[in-house]
């Protein structure tokens, strides 16, 4: 399994290159360093020299993969390539346009990120997978055709609604959670209840179907008949018997998204004003500040290779017939 | 799980009906009850360094902090400067080349120096800080050492260009610095020399200034001069305090009002009172209608009637509308989605306030912004322009100024919330002329010119119904803006329905901020919008936009049109150092009836700003022109309270609703569970 891990960890390295290589060609496509400085510098009194400093001051002023005026080595290290992408893979991700470190924001603002996303996550599944189950419980009944039209009208509707109406609704008419906000410590609880639920809510829709069909599939495999014909309450067969050999295809869709959690959710967070990860990816986004996203950009698909090894691991945990090799 | 979910529940109703303060309140426990003002930002400023900072949202924090030497009144109009730690007003003195002392009236050719005296008060102190001494007190010295961290390159001061040419070794000094650090040389600005200004005593320096430039005053009363303790910029320079975000950039340390007590831009700003606040006053005189408006109540009461001031971070407009009406913010903007809900249009075209918000005891003040919109005309355009036929291009623009009907414009897009304009300078600045209309594109009786006329000069143009009358071919003209996407779809529409009552077909070219920078630097848009927000109360921070020199294309300056008129050019630089009064009045009216004439400009609108208020903030008068206007206002913290009770109280009928919903749902599912259990797998055994 260690050879596997090791494997699976050096082909990530070519996947990051690309994955940088990609957001800097597009950034410098789209943004040269000079476009970069007039947005900092503002609409008023930008001289070619205010530019010209704020690119050095910035490390702009170099070109971008291949430096002719250097000598040995650093032809290809004092590249803007080398400097701003490649010192990623050290985990260095530098300054902001504004100067602030991006590492220092990282760890400030992962917590409220977290605060959202774990709870909205972890309640989320567990409510998915009880509405699944019942669902399953009550097949061919009046209250399974309920359900499932109730899915179906609650997942054909935008996620925003959901932020929009929930503000509406909680906040403004009934007066139950602040409209948006955030507050650090335990105030933060008021400002949760909210977007987590809204977080909840705005998921059961498509992922109590997908789980309902997940289960509908195990319910008749034979494991399940002898089960039954063990006399086993039918509330032991799901839990029991069919929970568990579900579990690779769920795992498969939950385990990826772990590590991810700690980088936010860009509509939640925009719109209820959390001060997460998310928001500072958007913000950065419209500040077009390369800076930032290239560090997001890395981290997200850096937990995403570790989601995926992760999700293997787990393959081995659930499924005694999985071997990784 | 049982337990956990009961003890949820209890607090959950507990809180809902018995806690003090609203549990919506989107504020921290307490805050409410004190002397605070709460409002929002909808964007973390890029810079509280006062060299650097140059947005209004910087300038609304920078201007409680730091205190430069002057200030705005507060109730007086027109907008008038007056002492905030000095002792007295700048002496100014004029010497001609030979360093022979000219009289104040001076012609602006024979001054070749004018040097201001700057004298402070004696012990005004800077706010509690860990990198000061308890007992600092403001010295000429920190003046002089912010003014040469303008020229320093590491600080990177979007006027540092601009004030070089005004300040005399300004410039010399950035180079000095700019060769030490290429040399790897430690910088030490104490040390550094300024020949353009000199410490006379610890309360007192002079500036020496290039020429005579009256609007130096201006600039005085911006966060650009304020004092930097010298201590303060070391404290922050440090590799360490670098790493952990904390620089000068993010942690004011002044002399005003306030101090930044919390400075978290993800999510609150938090201004309180400064402690070692110097002795300040409530201005006892106003305007004519000051007292009546309640503005005079606290005449002559120290200052700042507030003991702290929260600044939430509130991105979309919509949350922050609704907390404005619940009571958590003392101010509100009006969007457009929210104007219907907020305004009412009365039948003599006067805004007010909708019933609902008057039963709110909201308050609505309206001011004329400082700022300016136009659409421009590139004067280097073969068509449109005034270099290669100027008679013709000229009958086109104002064919064009003509056609485009800003008081529609006006009431479509803005909500009635702007002027047209007549002129390049807006109301309430030095020049404008009230009533004074511009002839070209409006009848003397103030109505705008028929279309008729604008069809009679594009003919005269040789565009006879949008055809050029030598080819025949369509007049094709191209409109480049930073506008695009469903929201401007209309907007721009707009424009194009306008120019097709001309006949000619508009292409507009929607670009990003980048490339439509671009296209202006290199002269190559056509037709382009642009504005202009005011940096001080004087016509020639206005007309400037307009001088030959300082053109866009090839200067980089703020002529955005690249117009270019030798009698224009010649009329600024002599009013540009004339004193107000009826010789500059005389002067600005020549200018505005060539640039009328020329058209290089279709004058738009002046926006007018709408703020609300609810009625237990006092004294908020708007001073577009004034930052340090926080420390004026006061609040009723316990009518807020109680308006804040009344307004949240959680509804609790949805709770039984709810129950009573989930009994249904459940006992169904109940029994169906219970008969599917007893179920076997033969029927009826």
């Amino acid at each position: 399994m260690i050879a596997y891990l090791i494997r699976r960890l050096l082909y990530a390295v070519p996947i990051l290159l690309g994955v940088n290589l990609i957001t800097f060609a597009l950034f410098f496509m789209v943004n040269t360093p000079d476009d970069m400085a007039r947005i900092q510098l503002g609409a008023k009194h930008v001289t070619a020299e205010a530019i010209a400093r704020w690119k050095v001051q910035h490390g702009y002023d170099k070109p971008l993969f291949y430096n002719a005026q250097a000598e040995g080595g650093e032809r290809l290290t004092q590249t803007l390539f080398t400097q701003k992408s490649l010192s990623l893979f050290a985990l260095e991700f530098g300054q902001a346009d504004d100067g602030r470190s991006i590492a220092r924001e990282i760890q400030t603002r992962m917590w409220p990120s977290l605060a959202v996303a774990m709870p909205t996550f972890f309640i989320g599944l567990a409510v998915y997978l009880a509405t699944a189950l019942m669902l399953v419980f009550f097949r061919r009944s009046r209250l399974e055709l309920a359900g499932v039209v109730m899915l179906v009208v609650l997942m054909s509707i935008s996620g925003l609604f959901y932020v929009i109406g929930g503000q509406f609704v909680l906040g403004k008419l009934w007066h139950w959670a602040p409209i948006s906000g955030y507050a650090p410590g335990l105030e933060a609880w008021k400002f949760l209840v909210l977007p987590v639920l809204v977080g909840v809510v705005s998921g059961i829709g498509e992922s109590g179907r997908f789980y309902r069909a997940l289960f509908l599939e195990e319910i008749h495999q034979d494991y399940v008949r002898t089960a039954r014909a063990k006399g086993l309450s039918e509330a032991r067969v799901l839990f029991n018997h069919i929970l568990p050999n579900a579990a690779i295809p769920i795992l498969t869709g939950v385990v990826v998204v772990l590590p991810r959690l700690f980088l936010g959710s860009l509509v939640i967070e925009s719109f209820f004003g959390v001060p997460g990860l998310g928001s500072y990816t958007i913000d950065a986004i419209q500040a077009q500040d390369f800076g930032i996203v290239r560090a997001m950009v890395f981290l997200g698909s850096l937990l995403y290779i570790v989601g995926l090894v992760l999700t293997d691991l787990s393959y081995t945990l659930v499924d005694p017939r999985v071997r990784l090799q | 799980m049982r337990f956990l979910f009961i003890v949820l529940a209890l607090l959950l109703t507990g809180c809902l009906v018995g806690c003090q303060e609203p549990i919506n309140s989107p504020h921290l426990a307490g805050l409410a009850a004190d002397k605070v003002l709460f409002s929002a930002f909808s964007e973390r400023p890029k810079h509280l360094d006062p060299a650097r900072a140059y947005s209004e949202n910087e300038m609304a924090y920078l201007g409680q902090i730091y205190e430069p030497p002057l200030q705005y009144n507060y109730l007086k109009r027109p907008f008038t400067l007056e002492p905030l730690t000095l002792s007295a007003m700048p002496e100014v003195a004029f010497y001609d080349a030979q360093g022979r002392v000219l009289p104040a009236d001076a012609p602006a050719v024979r001054v070749t120096t004018s040097v201001y005296t700057v004298r402070l008060k004696a012990g005004i102190r800077y706010q509690p800080h860990p990198a000061l001494a308890p007992d600092r007190v403001l010295t000429a010295d920190d003046y002089i050492y912010q003014i040469k961290r303008l020229a320093d390159p590491r600080v990177s001061s979007p006027i540092a260009s601009l004030m070089g040419e005004y300040i005399i070794g300004l410039n010399d000094l950035g180079v000095a610095i700019e060769q030490k650090l290429k040399r790897g040389v430690a910088v030490d600005l104490v040390q550094e020399p300024l020949s353009g200004v000199e410490r006379v005593d610890a309360l007192t320096w002079r500036i020496r200034i290039k020429g005579k430039y009256p609007q130096f005053l201006y600039w005085l009363a911006m966060p650009f001069f304020a004092p930097m303790p010298e201590e303060a910029d070391r404290y922050y320079g440090t590799a360490l305090m670098r790493a952990a975000n904390l620089t000068l950039d993010s942690q004011p340390v002044g002399t005003g009002a306030f101090y930044m007590a919390e400075n978290d831009p993800n999510r609150v700003m938090i201004l309180r009172r400064n402690p070692n606040y110097h002795a300040d006053y409530y201005p006892t005189t106003g305007e004519p209608n000051d007292a009546a408006a309640g503005l005079l109540r606290d005449a002559g009461r120290r200052l700042p009637l507030l003991d702290a001031a929260v600044y939430s971070l509130e991105k979309e407009d919509i949350p922050y509308w609704n907390k404005f009406l619940q009571g958590y913010y003392d101010t509100s903007g009006i969007a457009s989605d929210t104007f219907d809900q907020a305004i009412r249009i009365g039948p003599d075209g006067r805004p007010d306030l909708s019933p609902e918000m008057r039963a709110r005891d909201i308050q609505l003040a309206t001011t004329n912004r400082t700022s300016i919109w136009y659409l421009g005309f590139n004067w280097l355009d073969p068509v449109l322009g005034g270099v290669h036929d100027p008679e013709r291009a000229r009958k086109l623009r104002q064919a064009v100024s003509i056609a485009l009907d800003w008081d529609e414009f006006i009431s479509i897009f803005l909500n009635g919330r702007g002027l047209p304009g007549h002129g390049p300078i807006p109301p309430g600045i030095f020049g404008f002329k009230e009533g004074a209309i511009n002839a070209v594109v409006y009848q003397p009786d103030g109505r705008r010119r028929a279309l008729a006329e604008a069809r009679r000069l594009l003919a005269e143009a040789g565009y006879p119904h949008g055809r050029d009358a030598r080819t025949g071919a369509p007049l094709t003209l191209y409109f480049d803006t930073m506008a695009s996407g469903p929201e401007s779809k209309a907007r721009l529409d707009w424009y194009r329905k306008q120019f097709a009552r001309l006949d000619i077909q508009l292409v507009v070219r929607s670009t990003d901020y980048n490339r439509f920078q671009d296209k202006m630097r290199k002269g190559n848009a056509q037709i382009f919008e642009w504005g202009w927000n005011a940096d001080y109360p004087d016509p020639e921070n206005f007309l400037f936009l307009l001088y030959g020199p300082n053109r866009k294309q090839g200067k980089n300056g703020e002529n955005a049109a690249n117009y270019s008129n030798p009698e224009f050019d010649r009329l600024f630089t002599e009013m540009k150092s004339m004193d107000n009064g009826p010789a500059r009045q005389a002067v600005i009216d020549r200018m505005v009836q060539i640039v009328r004439v020329d058209a290089p400009w279709v004058f738009a609108y002046t926006p007018k700003a709408f703020g609300l208020r609810h009625g237990w903030l006092a004294n908020a008068k708007p001073n577009p022109m004034a930052h340090n206007t926080l420390k004026y206002l006061r609040v009723d913290p316990v009518v807020r309270q109680a308006y804040q009770r009344h307004w949240n109280r959680p509804l609790l009928w949805p709770v039984g609703v709810g129950v009573l919903l989930l009994i249904a749902m459940v006992y169904p599912a109940w029994r169906l569970w219970r008969r599917r259990l007893r179920m076997t797998a033969v029927e009826g055994r």
